[in-house]
């Protein structure tokens, strides 16, 4: 165990060095949620009901679907990182050390989920000023949660990159199929209550429909949400079954 | 877990690896069994398929076996991975190193990969970029290095756990002779100052020949010999010898070429024969042979004595040339 997180710590300082010692991708993925909300946000407030989301901001019901889209892009596309890798050689190599299996998966999902933090500290700070209330504690226990998932969904990319390693268009196909079904029947974007009921009978399949669920009722301040529940429950399942998916591919990488 | 087989660096006892392509099984390895005692170096020469590579990434762990056993390293390749992985250095054929790092960044992180800690890893690091002349790149992108000095950075990849037993899988491929001739410096020095133990694979006649002190040579799947490349060529391939007489003397010369050589050929020329055949040491037989030829009054007219490649090892073991072959894949 000692040495799982010890080499998941090493992993993840390598990955970083990346984002480290390149400040300008930084800023840009600062630059892009900020993007979406500001683009997105005038939109949806002015085609929502304010009935249908509680009379509250339409931000404290948008913030959080951006938050989810964040992690959701960073984790899911993280595979493609692996893939350049694998092609040009530098995988094998740490596949021949020591290194914990699993610590290579979730080091190259918690990349992906730092930013996510420091992202979503700025959209927050910045909806602030227009409406939106922040409840601090409920928003990092809603960070947690996604955190979790996100280590989930990294380690499907990975997976996924590894299945598609001797046809790299692949991995495109397969996860821009994949993304936005779960995207859009997850009620990230607009809500499904005025959708058709196939919709919403599908949504009930997405596992990313309770998680984003959980993060509008823990960003509106309440711990009190059967959806939060189902939230844990939906984001302990991804990551477990990610990490199992991943590590049985890793030792499959090199054939 | 002392096992019986750890007097061996590296011991493997019918290793087997499968590949399944299209429904269709290719026996990659057919159960080889390969005994390496510590400090000895080893190439594994063979024509590309031939399963030198596999064979090399099942010691290393990154490929399981189909079948068979292996020991590396004083650990079983299937039960003990992870042991065998912190004990050994691998230095495949692709870039070790990511292009979007830095090299001192690479090292350092590759030192805490094999659990060591950061100040240990960065010294260690700093000796490495010191002896394979890369002090001046550390701060660079990998992506900005040339050829060769990437190919120092993945040595010094390889070495940063200093291990006892360094594999390299073509280390040589596509290095010019200049780089070449580095890459063997550095290896030869590793030999001499750690004693470490080397295995690589290589289609390089030349290569193998000069450097490896003990030479498999590896085809479909088997190794089909094993031995000094001095002793290879001496026991499968033998020196070379071509004279060409007068016509009118050619019996003459027949019988007495024949009481020395083997696989005789003769080709008749105009006004001329050439007789051309194998010869133990045929550099001390030539001169004897013109000597006799002399007293027996045959005009010796054209003499060629040629010193056997292991190209002419593997000719004499499969029909085929290994020359030939990489150049074809190439």
């Amino acid at each position: 165990m000692t040495t799982l997180v010890a080499d998941t710590r090493a992993v993840f300082q390598r990955e970083m060095s990346l984002v480290l010692r390149d400040p300008f991708s930084i800023i840009f993925s600062l630059v892009q949620p900020l993007v979406f909300l500001g683009l997105f946000g005038p939109l949806l407030a002015g085609s929502v009901d304010p009935a249908a989301i509680n009379g509250a901001s339409p931000l404290q019901w948008f913030l959080p679907g951006v938050i989810v889209m964040i992690c959701l892009f960073g984790t899911s596309t993280t595979g493609s990182n692996l893939l350049f890798e694998i092609t040009l050689g530098s995988y094998e190599r740490v596949l021949a050390t020591p290194l914990h299996r699993s610590a290579i998966l979730i080091g190259k999902a918690l990349k992906e989920l730092a930013p996510l933090v420091v992202q979503a500290a700025l959209v927050t700070l910045v909806s602030i000023p227009f409406g939106f209330t922040l409840y601090p504690v409920h928003v990092l226990a809603g960070l947690l949660l996604l955190g979790v998932f996100g280590v989930g969904m990294g380690a499907f990319s990975n997976a996924l990159a590894i299945a598609s390693r001797k046809r790299e268009w692949m991995f495109w196909a397969v996860q821009q199929s994949l993304l936005f079904p779960l995207l859009i029947l997850s009620g990230m974007m607009l809500p499904l209550d005025t959708g058709p009921q196939w919709i919403q009978v599908l949504s009930k399949f997405n596992p990313l429909t309770y998680i984003v669920d959980a993060e509008r009722a823990l960003f509106s301040g309440t711990f009190d949400n059967p959806a939060i529940g189902w939230a844990v429950l939906a984001a302990v399942l991804t990551c477990a079954a990610g990490l199992w998916v991943g590590v049985k591919q890793v030792g499959r990488s090199t054939t | 877990m002392i096992h019986p087989k750890i007097h061996h660096m590296i011991h493997t006892e019918q290793l087997t690896r499968h590949f399944v392509s299209k429904k269709e099984t290719v026996e990659a390895v057919k159960g080889v069994d390969i005994d390496i005692a510590a400090g000895e170096l080893v190439a594994f020469l063979g024509p590309n398929g031939a399963g030198k590579s596999t064979t090399l990434r099942m010691l290393t762990t990154l490929l399981p076996p189909t079948a068979g056993q292996a020991w590396v390293a004083g650990a079983s390749i299937t039960t003990e991975a992870a042991v065998v992985r912190s004990r050994i250095g691998y230095i495949g054929q692709g870039d070790g190193a990511g292009h979007s790092f830095r090299v001192m960044d690479e090292l350092v992180m590759q030192g805490r990969f094999y659990g060591m800690n950061s100040s240990d890893s960065m010294s260690r690091a700093q000796e490495l970029t010191k002896s394979l002349d890369l002090t001046a790149l550390e701060k660079r992108k990998v992506s900005t290095l040339s050829g060769g000095q990437r190919r120092r950075l993945d040595i010094a990849l390889g070495l940063m756990n200093s291990p006892g037993l360094l594999f390299l899988d073509e280390p040589s491929t596509g290095m010019d002779p200049h780089n070449r001739a580095n890459l063997w410096d550095h290896i030869n020095r590793l030999r001499d100052e750690r004693e470490t133990t080397i295995v690589l694979t290589t289609h390089y006649l030349e290569e193998a020949d000069a450097y490896a002190e003990r030479v498999l040579v590896i085809d479909h799947g088997e190794i089909i010999a094993n031995d000094t490349a001095a002793n290879l060529k001496a026991t499968l391939a033998g020196d070379r010898i071509m004279i060409t007489v007068d016509g009118a003397n050619a019996a003459a010369a027949s019988a007495l070429v024949a009481g020395r050589g083997k696989e005789l050929t003769t080709s008749n020329g105009s006004h001329e024969v050439t007789i051309a055949g194998r010869f133990d040491q045929g550099v001390r037989t030539l001169p004897w042979l013109l000597r006799e030829l002399d007293h027996a009054g045959v005009e010796v007219r054209a003499a060629d004595v040629r010193v056997p490649t292991l190209d002419d090892v593997f000719l004499s073991l499969t029909g085929r040339s290994l020359r030939e072959e990489s150049e074809v894949a190439a």
